[in-house]
């Protein structure tokens, strides 16, 4: 085989990911499973309302400022979609957080480089 | 990141790698680029949301990778570690400590919300829980299993990356001296 020697070197490396990558959607359905809530203090407005009785008002009113695109690493369509599709929007988002956060750290370098100049 | 940590018919959890990063690029690249993944987090996927990424940024972007990184320097000078091995262990270690210092900032700043913001009519306008059920509740998952999971994360990683061609990457900080 041909491929470039750093590209040998990292072969494992790179199906382990791969393999991480494809295996992630297991922190999706393993809290679902065992019924493990949200992370303490991440609830949104109908989870806290259900805990604490009430919707903070302050909660309430900031909850729609923005809308994410994909929002909790899932489809648009949020957790009604079935289950195969959320899984794969999970592992899509990942893939696009790599390359929105590599791509935003470069751009932030050229910019901050340019200006130096 | 994306691995969740279910405890049972609780909450859930996952590692972070705050610490591990700071032991890499220096605390201060980890604040620069966990802070880029913050707002990104943010904005795409609605996690954390964009009025929580100020206070976001400073527990798991600033507490955890300085807290992390100096108990790092602190634990390897204190012991004399020198090895290899040694250095990824005092790296999970550090690990535990970052993730439950920011743990710790992130507890008291839900607990005074109801201090600094409750209607007339008693109800809070933010986080509805005082200190003293947000502390507990944050730090006996973070102290017994969270941390522990995100020492396990950084000590493996560390350790992988002394002995994977990307050593280069740890000096000075964690570079395996065994070498």
């Amino acid at each position: 085989m041909s491929f470039p020697r750093e590209f040998r070197d990292y072969r494992k490396f790179l199906v382990a990911l791969v393999v991480m990558a494809l295996l992630s959607p297991l922190g999706l359905y393993m809290p679902r499973i065992l019924k493990a809530g949200s992370a303490w203090g991440e609830w949104g407005v109908n989870e806290i309302r259900k805990i604490a009785g009430y919707a903070p008002a302050g909660m309430e009113r900031d909850a729609n400022l923005w809308k994410a695109p994909m929002p909790d690493y899932g489809p648009p369509s949020g957790e009604n979609a079935p289950l195969s599709r959320q899984g794969i929007f999970y592992i899509l988002s990942g893939f696009t957080g790599i390359l929105v956060c590599g791509g935003g750290a470069w751009l932030l370098g050229r910019w901050l480089a340019g200006k130096k100049k | 990141m994306m691995f969740n940590i279910p405890l049972p018919g609780a909450t859930t959890g996952h590692a972070v790698g705050g610490v591990l990063i700071a032991i890499v690029v220096g605390p201060w690249g980890a604040f620069l680029s966990i802070s880029i993944a913050l707002v990104i987090q943010a904005l795409l996927f609605g996690d954390g949301g964009i009025t929580a990424i100020g206070a976001n940024c400073l527990n798991i972007a600033f507490v955890m990778p300085f807290v992390g990184y100096f108990a790092y320097i602190i634990i390897a000078k204190v012991v004399g570690i020198s090895s290899g091995k040694g250095k990824a262990i005092a790296a999970g270690i550090a690990g535990w400590f970052g993730l439950n210092a920011a743990a710790l900032a992130t507890a008291v700043e839900f607990g005074i919300q109801p201090l600094l913001h409750t209607g007339a009519d008693g109800r809070a306008f933010y986080a509805p829980y005082p200190l003293s059920v947000a502390i507990p509740a944050m730090m006996l998952e973070h102290l017994i299993v969270f941390g522990v999971v995100e020492g396990l994360v950084t000590g493996l990683v560390v350790r992988y990356l002394q002995q994977s061609r990307s050593a280069w990457m740890l000096t000075p900080a964690g570079e395996d001296t065994v070498e």
